[in-house]
């Protein structure tokens, strides 16, 4: 029988994880000149932390193995943080990386189910995510999975709240009792038209959560070891679908993004600016 | 299957389509069927609340969240369940194209989607619970089966061969009582794709889905009686279409009359037309809504009020006749 056959990385290594992601995500939208760097750079540590810390059980020889956890990527435009990350856990070749939204590509803009395998939704149209999930936990109860079993994580972006469909989603995770769901929000403070204190306030966003009955967790969405943590705390409760909320900042570790989210939700840097956030990437979050 | 004399079969009571999907459901799953079934608060007018009482576990309710709904069916066959999600056919697809679009049809997901209360015979709820453009929609989609049965008998069959592949499909019942036109089911059973032959004739085809097979059948008969051949098709499969039959109904009859409870723009005329121009154009005409919304009315009314009646589909044909 298969296992998990990830086991966590110690914090320097995911240290290190985090740099090679995010190296892919400007290298992959650099050489598409397009693509969502932003969004992928704020949910680095996030992915990092559920690939390489032990948080996800998956097995990169065997994508479908029927008792893997799943992670959902719900703001399916971030798909340079799955590709890196899938490619760095062995999902697929590296190689392939460089062909990001090209015509014939499995790398495709949006994320698509099993392209590559490891992608367990397709999405691009907001607010869809969670309430797939629903429907997977619903699943794995029917087949009557251990409590600890079959997990599923999803990540949802801060501006795709607005969708009214998360709500019902929400709502009905813990009307069903799905503790098997953990939400993690990507809480990076920006949508495509600018601030989401600008252009449609979540906050509460924790009290909101709470008051659909789901266990919040705050985190410092950039420190690795604190976000895979949270995760942990939330994978083994079993009482309700739990949420950690992540701080970030859209476009971390790399300067005039990060500066500039608004500027750098979709497109692709130019050769200069490349290089640039190249230097800075290996230099490390500071 | 038993085969016995037509005339020894009684004739049964009228039903409405949507009477067949809750004992549907409950034949699949107690033929040990690995089915999931969907509501969305209307489970006691789509009848979902049968397979609620007999098989409890395999029935979810999610509210008024159609979106929701469409999500978690997609979800639920990720995980190698065969998903029936049920509501009016103005909310679904009506409130989640998107959801059906992204994830039902563009996953390629293991779901059937039973609409009930389709077309304008919903009656007296009036234009908003009307749906005459769900067919357009739900054709549209890649890979979408979508079928229109004509009575209560071939929803059941439709219904349950439905779980018999892995693939996605829409089909719309009708809320009124009908009378039943699949007497014997030795005599003929649905088929993903293929037309049935109703009645033969030469001079030309009426091919009807939905609610407008039976007054098809009748305007036949009355044309017969003027003297007139008309070949009957009832063509349940939208989507895949039977264009054979389509093709050899245009060379070996030359006209058609398309007969449908939805807008004349995307739906089963469409989809005729279609074949026709590519293979065979022939005189066509169309008995359907043209092109306006609905109103309240009880629904034998409002089918004369939108011209959908036998009488209409007789005069359709001696239009197509005439351009022969
Ligand atoms: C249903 C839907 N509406 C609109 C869009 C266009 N869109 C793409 S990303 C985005 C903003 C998302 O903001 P957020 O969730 O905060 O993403 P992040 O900041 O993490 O990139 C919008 C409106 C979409 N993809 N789907
Ligand atoms: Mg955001």
């Amino acid at each position: 029988m298969t296992t998990s056959t990830v086991t966590a990385a110690d914090t320097s290594a995911l240290l290190d994880v985090c740099k090679r992601i995010r190296r892919h995500i400007v290298e992959m939208t650099h050489a598409a000149q397009s693509g969502h760097p932003g969004g992928s750079l704020s949910a680095t540590e996030i992915f990092a932390a559920l690939y390489f810390g032990g948080v996800a059980r998956h097995d990169p020889a065997n994508p479908q193995w029927g008792r893997r956890d799943r992670v959902i990527l719900s703001k399916g435009h971030a798909t340079p943080v799955v590709y890196a990350t899938l490619a760095e856990a062995g999902y697929f070749d590296r190689e392939v990386i460089p062909t990001f939204r090209a015509l014939g590509t499995e790398l495709q803009g949006h994320v698509v189910r099993n392209k590559p395998p490891g992608v367990e939704m397709s999405g691009g149209a907001l607010g869809m995510g969670l309430s797939f999930a629903v429907g997977i936990a619903l699943g794995h109860q029917l087949d009557g999975l251990a409590d600890d079993e079959g997990q599923i994580f999803v990540v949802v972006g801060d501006g795709e709240l607005n969708e009214g469909q998360n709500w019902e989603a929400i709502m009905s995770a813990s009307h069903f009792g799905l503790h098997r769901i953990t939400a993690i929000v990507d809480r990076n403070h920006f949508q495509n038209d600018g601030p989401g204190d600008e252009i449609m306030r979540i906050d509460p966003v924790g009290d909101k959560w709470a008051a659909f009955g789901w266990g919040v967790q705050h985190v410092d969405g950039h420190d690795v070891e604190a976000v895979r943590d949270a995760m942990l705390t939330a994978r083994a409760r079993s009482d309700a679908p739990q949420v950690v909320i992540c701080e970030t900042v859209k476009g971390r570790g790399v300067s005039f993004m990060a500066e500039n989210p608004a500027g750098w939700h979709g497109k692709g840097p130019s050769d200069e600016q490349l290089a640039q956030a190249l230097e800075e990437i290996d230099g490390g979050l500071t | 299957m038993t085969s016995s004399s037509p005339a020894a079969i009684p004739v049964p009571p009228p039903a409405a389509a949507r009477e067949a999907y809750g004992p549907a459901l409950v034949k699949l799953a107690d033929a040990g069927h690995d089915i999931v079934a969907l509501d969305a608060d209307l489970s006691a007018s789509t009848g979902g609340n049968k397979l609620a009482a007999s098989h409890p576990d395999r029935w979810f309710t999610v509210g008024a969240a159609e979106q929701n709904m469409i999500s978690i069916a997609a979800g639920l066959a990720s995980t190698g369940k065969t998903v029936y999600a049920a509501s009016f056919a103005v909310f679904m697809p009506g409130h989640c194209f998107d959801q059906i679009r992204v994830q039902i049809a563009q996953q390629r997901m293991n779901v059937k989607l039973i609409a009930s209360h389709g077309g304008i015979s919903v009656g007296e709820d009036g234009a908003s619970a009307q749906a005459i453009e769900d067919l357009a929609l739900m054709t549209s989609l890649p890979g979408m089966n979508v079928v229109v049965p004509s009575d209560a008998v071939e929803a059941d069959w439709a219904i349950r061969r439905a779980a018999e592949d892995n693939e996605p499909w829409y089909i719309r019942l009708g809320r009124p009582k009908l009378p039943i036109i699949h007497l014997d089911e030795s005599i003929s059973r649905f088929e993903l794709g293929h037309a049935e032959r109703i009645r033969e004739g030469d001079d030309l085809t009426l091919i009807a889905c939905g609610l407008m097979v039976e007054p098809t059948i009748r305007a036949a008969d009355a044309l017969a009686d003027e003297g007139v051949g008309a070949r009957v098709l009832n063509m349940a499969s939208i989507k895949p279409l039977d264009e054979e039959a389509v093709i050899q109904a245009a060379q070996q009859t030359g006209a058609i009359v398309c007969a449908e409870e939805h807008n004349v723009i995307g739906g089963l005329g469409s989809a005729v037309a279609r074949t026709l121009a590519a293979h065979c154009p022939v005189p066509m005409e169309q008995v359907g809504i043209e092109d306006r919304f609905g109103q309240s009315g009880p629904w034998t009314a409002l089918l004369q009020e939108y011209g959908l009646t036998a009488e209409s589909v007789a005069v359709a044909a001696k239009r197509a006749l005439a351009r022969k």
